[in-house]
């Protein structure tokens, strides 16, 4: 446990000496700006007319809803760092010869890179929040959103991280993370088509799990989804970590 | 013993000055159809510097990575003060530091933080981290480039930095992994006479294809040739005795040889062998040459004299022939 956070740390102190975190940052803040105020612009311009929708749930909905989009791009770009880079460096040899586990390893470096994402998650939120100076906003669904990006942002870093132990290269690793996700994501679309599977595509998505929180509709099932998600990633990550000892 | 030696109060404090440290049993490791390390076997005591000698490709390097937990081996056990790395990997790499061929380093960090951050890895305690990492600083040079990001040091400094990270928990046993490849003469003898301090109170095994090398720091070699381990001495066993040359011997090629008994019975020889009809290896009695009265007595009884010369039965002539 205390090695997993001395890693975890670890993580996070690289995350902030290495450019490409900060530019991830300036990015992400920069195009969710453009977004926040676009959507608010639209919502200055239909707010009157419809009487059933929400500042919460028009600007903050459709902001996290754009900012999972984003993520999508980044979290392979960040993910990569942790195990590919380091093992086209070398550096990877400095834990696997240490007395840290393979699980505390896998462990420590999600921690680490999911503080970093809940940190980026955190300045986003800070934008619809801000509009509680001005309006009534429903805090309620707002949270509910909050959350269901903080485990969608979990399960886009496990299943990262895991492409990222699996590839030997940063960019390969970055390219197929994306990929993977980017195919987790659009099981959506096959679910809303007919047919046999199209009610296993539309639970497997990721995207579907997270639209019902972001409209405020908290679920003990999306929630135990991400969870499992998660879960069974870093496991998968621990397994593929030992097993490359033997390979 | 340091303060921050504290972390190792766990073990029994018996003192074992020479009980075996590291002890590796018949490894074996193929990567795909291809055996790299065919049963090695190899100990280490307490204290001791042993050279991992071979000629590129020869497995050294993945016989490190086996005794250091980072590869698995196919068959065979490795040990760390009695905990086996595949059963007790946390306890038994507690013993070890180790610096792989390409230094493990985090480019954007600076040498202080990477240094806490391998030491609190190693589990020394927080209190003692500044401590430990001011003392591998000094150890291995680094005092004055503590604050300097390691991405923009030179290759012997990072190679440094590799080498405080090995040592920062001061651990019984260090692995070196060609510790001196790629480096400069100048930084080559810095990195060697480290070693050499270190080797006061660390086991080291270190792994090189430079034979200078290990004679210069090491206790025993261990000579590696196509995954086999084909010759382990003590160093003083080669080393030229009391400033004599030691055993020497003479190479001889006679066209038309006399028998063994007569080039025996030269003044200065001990014995002599055929190792072919023509070439025979004179084993000569300490401080003698009889070159010039064996060219004398070759001349004048029409021996054919064609090949004469004198060998230092050293490292090298050993290595030359077990290796190629």
């Amino acid at each position: 446990m205390n090695r997993m956070l001395v890693i975890a740390a670890h993580e996070w102190r690289r995350i902030f000496s290495s450019p490409l975190a900060w530019a991830c940052l300036g990015m992400v803040q920069l195009i969710l700006g453009i977004v926040f105020w676009l959507l608010l612009a639209e919502f200055a311009t239909l707010g009157h007319t419809s009487e059933q929708l929400g500042v919460a749930e028009f600007v903050g909905g459709g902001l996290f809803g754009f900012s999972s989009i984003v993520f999508l791009i980044v979290v392979p770009l960040l993910a990569m760092r942790s195990f590919a880079e380091e093992r086209q460096h070398g550096s990877l040899e400095l834990l696997l010869a240490s007395p840290a586990s393979r699980a505390q390893i896998v462990l420590g470096k999600f921690c680490g890179l999911l503080a970093f994402l809940w940190l980026m998650l955190g300045l986003t939120a800070l934008m619809p929040l801000s509009l509680q100076l001005g309006t009534n906003l429903d805090l309620g669904l707002l949270s509910a959103a909050v959350l269901g990006l903080a485990l969608m942002l979990a399960a886009f870093a496990a299943a990262g991280l895991f492409v990222s132990v699996l590839c030997p290269q940063p960019v390969v690793a970055a390219l197929a993370g994306f990929a993977l996700l980017l195919v987790l994501w659009l099981l959506q679309v096959a679910g809303a088509a007919p047919g046999p599977l199209a009610g296993l595509a539309e639970y497997a998505s990721l995207l579907s799990h997270f639209d019902a929180l972001r409209r405020g509709v908290f679920d003990l099932a999306d929630v135990a989804y991400y969870l499992l998600f998660c879960a069974a990633f870093l496991g998968f990550s621990i397994q593929r970590l030992a097993w490359e000892q033997h390979t | 013993m340091p303060a921050y030696a504290g972390i190792f109060v766990c073990l029994p404090r018996i003192d074992h000055a020479m009980s075996t440290l590291l002890d590796a049993r018949k490894l074996h490791r193929a990567f795909g159809p291809h055996p790299a390390v065919r049963g090695v076997s190899l100990s280490l005591k307490r204290g001791e510097v042993v050279g991992l000698l071979g000629p590129n490709g020869a497995g050294k390097t993945t016989t490190l990575r086996m005794l250091t937990g980072c590869l698995a081996a196919d068959s065979g056990s490795v040990s760390i003060d009695g905990h086996s790395i595949s059963d007790d990997p946390a306890r038994a790499k507690a013993m070890l530091g180790y610096l792989p061929e390409v230094p493990p380093l985090h480019g954007e960090l600076t040498v202080t933080e990477f240094l806490r951050f391998a030491a609190r890895l190693h589990g020394v305690e927080k209190k003692h981290i500044a401590a430990a990492v001011e003392r591998a600083a000094r150890a291995c040079g680094l005092s004055e480039a503590r604050d300097q990001v390691i991405g923009s040091m030179s290759k012997g400094y990072r190679q440094r930095v590799g080498l405080a990270q090995a040592i920062i928990h001061s651990p019984p046993l260090i692995v070196l992994d060609e510790p001196t490849d790629g480096l400069d003469p100048n930084q080559m003898r810095q990195i060697r006479s480290l070693i050499r301090e270190l080797a006061r109170d660390h086991a080291i095994l270190m792994s090189s294809h430079i034979l200078s090398e290990i004679q210069a720091v090491c206790d025993r070699v261990a000579i590696m040739a196509h995954g086999q381990l084909v010759y382990e001495s003590a160093l003083d066993a080669l080393k030229p005795s009391n400033g004599q040359d030691g055993q020497r011997q003479l190479i001889v090629g006679l066209k038309r040889p006399p028998g063994l008994e007569i080039l025996q019975a030269l003044d200065g020889v001990s014995s002599a062998e055929a190792l072919d009809e023509q070439t025979f290896r004179l084993l000569l009695d300490e401080a003698c040459d009889p070159r010039e009265t064996l060219v004398h007595k070759a001349v004048s009884a029409g021996w054919g004299l064609i090949e004469l010369h004198l060998q230092q039965p050293g490292l090298e002539q050993i290595f030359a022939e077990l290796t190629t």
